[in-house]
């Protein structure tokens, strides 16, 4: 029966080519659209840490001064997980966590050693020790640094593996030296490819949102005693910056690794405790704390830009305006069939085997509409990553993507088939044979 | 022209007449939403900027040494003046849609940075003749002396230690409303305040910052003398000589920083760029207007052709008792009339619900009323514009179809 359906559905195609490719051409289109939009929105609201972002926590606290009048909560949305330097360092050599690691953005000038190579700057990250085991970075050569090294300001670096290959060839460097902002730095390791997406650790502190990894790693403590230039510097006194350590400046930003829900627990108590003994010392005013986990932080900072959300809602209000048009032209097309369904009527299909039969015109419909929508979201991701946002580069249609290309089009078909099956199906035989 | 008749026959066709009245509804709530957003959008990349954006280069000059700035900068800016065809050079600390903002809250007097309601402002510093290089338009007041740049440093606190600034408008107007703001003071905390000596049209923030359009001018612009930090050489030639003037710059500049790394841009490409998200969303939002309102045509020209082929007996019929061809015609506009009507009507409701809904989620400004009639007036003139091939289809149907069968 199936089969016979199928013939029957390509012979009304025929008859009504110019209706068919319209159709088709509709939902092609409003499927294509929401595909590439809906593409670009899960890269943009994917998880940074697919294995461990229920664990990794960002503590938030609030050193303004005693009259601010800004809330914790919106001082929070501005600033996420950045401190002072001092409340940093202080957090961190009190491991109560798992792990923990402290960091800001710097943009570092590298210099190759080559003569007469020019220097050009590149991402750079400072932070500590248990940065690269919180969060998971492979190692091509060699490892990252010891707490020591950054409690004794050492220059020693981890550099990721596209420098690497551009510096060194791609061979192991591991203790040769890298000469960044004009000092040398020991290379203890080479980075695989690290990138999350969403530069979750980034948004704080003044980076992009997306896009390429960072190309240099170094300690905190090193970076600034060599006077690298935080990215983000937020004071909240007038302050005297070119002493960052101890200025009333928030620049460096917090992560913590918690196993559990009770580990959480405690150490939001800690953290409690922490503000309530530095509000006792005077330093702070406010009681406030907030300890997200990774996915909450992002929610918080609103990384995913509004204008993808957006998008996405015009592209599925477009596929809506595709199907009711599709409904309007299916409907046409089989309301002018009524005489051919009286006579099946009359030679003895049931109204569910008329139902069956444009309900498969419509599937066809949608197939059709499936495919070339795939071929829309291809041209569109395509258009997407010749655009200058941070993300172009990322857009490409995946498995999971390619499949709910069909299963929408399949039920954007069938709903749009729905009304005009059961108008067909209830068509009542006698009269339209009547007039044949 | 009758309308009796119409409604009847529609009534015939409820599914079909509530389609095209669905799919005219949603094609004019798209409509009018993304109309609106597109001009939004469109303002924003137009927004006026008081500076000489055609004539201005920007040599961004990184990895400099500090402590030889002083001496460096003077140095440069002198050679950057030697080139053929430059009127003015100057260094800036930033300038406007460069992202690289320095921002701090200010007040009208001595208080705390967090005060209440403070604005919060950009503040540019730049070396002597920055005015000219940028191409400021001064209002009122006057521009800074030499000794005033000579006595302005940039402290570690990053803010100037000298004791004069100028404002936009913008900020002078929320700073102190309805008043003269020359010979006003400034604050910056408890101690550090800086008197208005002029008042320069509105220039731009180096990101909008999350202040709202209203605050993008909130702009200070403070004298400095050269040091570190203040690394970015802006350069003014005439717009013809600018390609040329910006590549000679990058050149001599670079033989002269040989440690340093240059990256030269005109400002149309820094403006191009800071809004390029914006203009590719206009892009997508006139795509998808021109693509919603082609569907929404065939859609309609789709049911109306069936409408008319099932109708060719009843058409002839009324060519037979007397109906012209203009009749026939008059019948199907009229009759796409009413339902554009109903359809837009409903289509205007639900633009307004949704633009609401827009407001609460993505910071979108409420409509204005006019955008409403305008996309009714649009989808009108689609609609009767897709019913006419159909219409003429009809009205061609001769009347001796009425005395055949079928």
């Amino acid at each position: 029966m199936f089969g016979y359906y199928l013939d029957l559905a390509v012979r009304s195609f025929r008859r009504n080519r110019v209706l068919t490719a319209l159709m088709v051409l509709a939902l092609g289109l409003g499927i294509g659209a929401s595909i590439t939009t809906l593409t670009v929105l899960k890269l943009l609201s994917g998880d940074p840490l697919p294995h461990k972002s229920a664990r990794v926590f960002a503590p938030e606290i609030d050193p303004l001064p005693a009259d601010s009048t800004t809330k914790p909560a919106d001082l929070w949305r501005g600033w996420g997980n950045i401190m002072s330097y001092t409340d940093a360092m202080n957090l961190l050599r009190a491991h109560r966590a798992e792990r923990q690691a402290a960091m800001a953005l710097t943009p570092v000038k590298v210099r190759p050693q080559q003569a007469g190579e020019h220097p050009f700057f590149s991402n750079g990250v400072m932070t500590t020790a248990a940065f690269f085991a919180m969060f998971d970075v492979p190692f091509e050569y060699g490892g990252g640094w010891s707490e020591q090294d950054g409690e004794d300001r050492a220059r020693v670096a981890v550099i990721a593996a596209e420098l690497n290959d551009k510096l060194f060839g791609g061979k192991n460097s591991v203790g040769q030296t890298v000469r960044v902002n004009d000092h040398d730095y020991r290379i203890v390791g080479v980075a695989g490819k690290w990138a999350p997406q969403p530069r979750f650790y980034a948004v704080s502190l003044g980076g992009r949102g997306y896009g390429d990894g960072d190309a240099v790693f170094l300690p905190l403590q090193s970076g600034s005693a060599d006077k690298m230039n935080p990215q983000n510097v937020n004071c909240w006194q007038v302050a005297d910056i070119t002493s960052l350590e101890t200025a009333p400046c928030a620049w460096v930003s917090l992560w913590v690794e918690l196993e559990s829900a009770a580990d959480a627990g405690a150490y939001k108590t800690f953290l409690s405790n922490y503000v309530a003994q530095q509000i006792s010392l005077g330093r702070f005013h406010h009681p406030e704390v907030a300890l997200p986990d990774l996915a909450d932080y992002l929610a918080q900072q609103q990384v995913v830009p509004s204008d993808a959300r957006l998008q996405a809602n015009l592209a599925f209000g477009f596929l809506l305006i595709c199907v009711v048009n599709t409904v309007g032209l299916l409907l046409a097309k089989c309301l002018r069939r009524s005489r051919e369904i009286g006579v099946r009527r009359a030679l003895g299909a049931t109204r569910s085997a008329i139902f069956a039969q444009f309900m498969i015109e419509s599937a066809m419909v949608g197939v059709a509409g499936g495919v070339l929508g795939l071929v829309f979201a291809e041209l569109g991701l395509w258009a997407v990553r010749h655009q200058p946002a941070q993300y172009a580069s990322l857009a490409h249609l995946d498995l999971a993507m390619f499949a709910l290309t069909f299963v929408v089009a399949l039920i954007a078909s069938l709903v749009a088939g729905l009304l005009p099956a059961w108008r067909a199906c209830v068509v009542a035989p006698a009269p339209q044979l009547k007039a044949v | 022209m009758e309308i009796q008749p119409i409604l009847a026959a529609l009534r015939k066709h409820k599914i079909p007449t509530a389609l095209i009245v669905l799919e005219i509804a949603l094609a004019c709530a798209v409509l009018c939403n993304a109309v609106f957003m597109i001009g939004q959008r469109l303002g924003e990349i137009h927004l006026s900027n008081a500076i000489d954006e055609s004539g201005v280069s920007v040599l961004d000059v990184r990895g400099l040494d500090p402590e030889a700035m002083a001496a460096d900068v003077p140095r440069d800016l002198a050679a950057l003046r030697g080139i053929p065809g430059v009127t003015a050079a100057a260094a800036f600390n930033s300038l406007p849609l460069t992202n690289n903002g320095w921002n701090s809250d200010v007040a009208t007097g001595p208080g705390k940075l967090f005060e209440k309601n403070a604005p919060n402002v950009m503040m540019y510093m730049f070396t002597e003749s920055g005015d000219k290089a940028l191409g400021l338009q001064l209002l009122k007041g006057r521009f800074f002396t030499a000794t005033e740049y000579a006595d302005s440093k940039l402290g570690g606190s990053y803010l100037p230690s000298g004791h004069v600034v100028l404002v936009t408008p913008s900020l002078a107007g929320r700073l102190w409303p309805g008043q003269p703001a020359l010979g006003k003071q400034i604050w910056i905390g408890d101690d550090l305040h800086y008197t208005v000596v002029g008042i320069v049209g509105n220039v731009l923030r180096p990101s909008e910052n999350g202040q709202g359009l209203s605050g993008f001018y909130h702009s200070l612009f403070f004298p400095i003398s050269p040091g570190p930090n203040i690394s970015n050489y802006v350069v003014r030639s005439a717009p013809a000589d600018r390609d040329r003037v910006l590549r000679d710059g990058v050149r001599k500049t670079e033989a002269l920083l040989p440690n340093a790394v240059v990256k030269g841009k005109t400002f149309t490409e820094i403006r191009d760029k800071y809004f390029a998200d914006s203009r590719s969303m206009v892009w997508m939002l006139v795509l998808v207007c021109v693509v919603m309102l082609a569907v929404t045509a065939f859609g309609i020209v789709g049911l109306t052709s069936f409408w008319v082929g099932q109708r060719r007996r009843q058409i002839g019929i009324r060519r037979a008792v007397g109906a012209t061809r203009a009749h026939i015609l008059q019948y199907f506009q009229t009759e796409n009339f009413l339902l554009s009507t109903a359809g837009v009507a409903i289509g205007m409701l639900l633009a307004f619900g949704i633009n609401l809904y827009l407001m609460q989620h993505y910071q979108m400004l409420r409509m204005p009323w006019y955008y409403l009639p305008a996309s009714a007036i649009a989808l009108w003139l689609l609609g009767q514009l897709a019913v006419l091939g159909p219409a003429l289809r009809a009205s061609n149907v001769p009347p001796v179809v009425a005395t055949r069968g079928g």
